[in-house]
């Protein structure tokens, strides 16, 4: 079985991100790490590789600021590297994504199963990973926190999905495209061979001619980012033993009229 | 004459309390552009939750009630919706961003090759230009997002950010009958089955929220003898035992820091923050939680924030309307009764 996984580099989440001077993102020194989301989705693709004796093929789209997520991921395990950078995907919107990864998958032909993390810890999106589905006419799953059952010879696949309100067993054909929980597995450490071996790799960098892919017009402008405003709180230290403590908070509580 | 198109989520034949904000949203761009606002409903009970939507502000109602649309399974529901849109070419397709409705909307832009924007705190028009403020990099920033002013804009806004029009009993909304997309045959997943979370309170819905961090484990109760993790067991009780009981007074949902979480305290769906829920409560009560930045983005515009914690120089302390520097062990079980003696319960 062929999968593929989609990742992106993102700041480290303990990071302090701001605006610049010229209303791009910045994060000081700290470095940029695999988004979050997608160490699951790389382990995930991982696993199933290895159990179905298939490959597992990783692809970033955007600048080379992202070959970080793609040395990570070869280095947990990830057979190849794709790397899709176009001046035409520059401040991307979710559908130039979505179009440009599908017609990726298209163009290796043979891909089974497509995963995704559940989002991207950035720009806070996941229209991309349903947007790839519809792209592709293949099946989506989302938010799926277990993989029960993989057929490949019979193109099955069985999972277990969350939703607000519990727990769906679901069941589909592949081709599908899922989108992974953060509970679905333990994300492996990269091997000290594994760095060694990425650090060496040459990544292919796909352009959307490569891909033959003629991008929707844009219908959403580009973002502009701005500082969150100043939580205007001062605390008040509520103190005394714990039944003092206790009175007088239920009296601000109440007096807020939050209860 | 086109409209804004409102999605209402349904849940085994209930519209989901959070979409009639999706019909209070959609009514500041209806009116705004002078055009009628249409709620959307699928599956079980559609016709009567479409009339619902009337006394919640909507003009029409476009209803489908199909047994392919019973369970939200996005083949079925997306061919409907993007069959919708097609035809009557909507200005915009609105909906809250639960987990069913981020990916149904994105699927349906995906289709019809329309921009969309997700999480939406604030919205205003400019002529046919809707803008549109986000929170990104996990609540760190804001961004400013804005449609073209063509075609159809596919939103999602926060749970909670907007306003549900006044309720209007006499008000009717004009109900129209859609046929589904599929049949069953077209649709290649099936629901197996449903296994329902009992007695929690979804953490995106709630107005309050208690949650439990890594000093859950500082209960005082012993653990059994052969416990394996004597850590776990009492965090695990605690959160059972002390922070479900103020919960519970609250009529809140519990949730967790990461640290919980990952120390097997309590389980994932619990988890407030950067790799978890997005949470914005009337009433946030942290306890046992320093506070680290991930915690602090999935919270921090939360309306009033109450932090218990032993240690005085957390940093959950500078988020905090109030503060109290003590055991939970000890004020929660105070906390829980005197809410309980003031509450009337």
């Amino acid at each position: 079985m062929h999968v593929v996984v989609f990742t992106r580099s993102t700041p480290d989440t303990a990071a302090k991100v701001d605006v610049g001077g010229n209303g791009n993102v910045t994060w000081g020194d700290a470095a940029t790490v695999v988004n979050p989301w997608d160490e699951y989705a790389l382990e995930e693709a991982i696993l199933q590789a290895k159990s179905s004796s298939g490959k597992a093929t990783v692809i970033a789209i955007g600048s080379d600021m992202h070959n970080e997520a793609l040395k990570h991921s070869l280095a947990m395990g990830l057979d190849e590297a794709i790397r899709i950078e176009d001046p035409a995907l520059e401040s991307t919107d979710g559908l130039a994504y979505a179009t440009a990864a599908a017609a990726a998958i298209k163009k290796l032909g043979d891909v089974d199963l497509v995963i995704f993390g559940k989002e991207s810890v950035d720009v806070g999106t996941d229209q991309h990973t349903y947007m790839t589905a519809r792209k592709l006419g293949w099946t989506m799953l989302s938010y799926v926190s277990k993989i029960l059952e993989i057929d490949p010879a019979a193109k099955t696949i069985k999972v277990e999905k969350m939703l607000e309100e519990g727990k769906q067993i679901v069941t589909s054909k592949l081709p599908a495209v899922i989108s992974v929980m953060k509970d679905i597995n333990e994300p492996r450490y990269p091997s000290f061979i594994g760095i060694r071996k990425a650090s060496k790799a040459v990544i292919p960098v796909w352009s959307l001619a490569d891909l033959g892919a003629q991008l929707p017009a844009k219908r959403t402008q580009s973002a502009t980012f701005k500082s969150m405003p100043v939580r205007d709180v001062k605390v008040e230290l509520i103190e005394g033993d714990p039944e003092q403590q206790a009175k007088i908070l239920v009296e601000r509580l109440l007096e807020e009229k939050v209860l | 004459m086109s409209a804004v198109f409102v999605f209402i989520e349904t849940f085994e034949g209930h519209a989901k309390n959070t979409s009639w904000e999706a019909l209070g949203a959609g009514k500041l761009l209806a009116s705004g552009l002078g055009i009628p606002l249409t709620a959307l409903v699928f599956g079980e009970n559609a016709a009567a939750i479409g009339a619902e939507a009337g006394k919640y502000g909507a003009d029409n109602a476009i209803v489908c009630e199909d047994a392919t649309l019973k369970d939200f399974r996005l083949e079925s529901y997306a061919a409907l919706l993007t069959k919708l849109v097609q035809e009557n070419q909507p200005k915009s397709v609105v909906a809250v961003g639960t987990s069913r409705a981020r990916e149904l909307l994105a699927a349906s832009a995906a289709d019809t090759d329309s921009g969309m924007i997700t999480d939406a705190i604030e919205m205003s028009l400019d002529g046919a230009i809707v803008k549109v403020v986000r929170p990104v990099y996990a609540g760190k920033l804001l961004s400013d997002a804005a449609s073209t002013g063509e075609g159809t804009l596919f939103m999602t806004i926060r749970g909670r950010a907007f306003q549900a029009n006044p309720v209007n009993e006499s008000a009717s909304a004009a109900v129209t009958t859609a046929a589904p997309a599929l049949s069953e045959d077209q649709i290649a997943s099936k629901v197996e089955r449903f296994e329902a979370e009992v007695g929690t309170v979804n953490l995106t819905d709630a107005a309050i929220i208690v949650s439990g961090g890594r000093g859950m484990a500082n209960n005082p109760k012993d653990a059994p003898a052969g416990t394996a993790d004597a850590a776990v067991w009492k965090a695990q009780d605690g959160f059972e035992h002390t922070l479900k009981p103020l919960a519970d007074v609250l009529g809140a949902a519990v949730g967790a820091s990461r640290a919980a979480v990952d120390a097997g305290y309590i389980p994932y769906a619990h988890q407030v923050g950067q790799t978890g829920k997005n949470v914005a409560p009337d009433l946030y009560i942290a306890c046992a939680i320093s506070g680290a930045i991930q915690h602090q983005a999935g919270m921090r515009t939360s309306k009033i924030i109450v932090a218990i914690n032993k240690d005085g120089e957390a940093p959950i302390f500078k988020l905090a309307r109030y503060g109290l520097v003590g055991d939970i062990y000890k004020i929660i079980p105070a906390l829980t009764a005197e809410l309980k003696k003031r509450l009337g319960k």
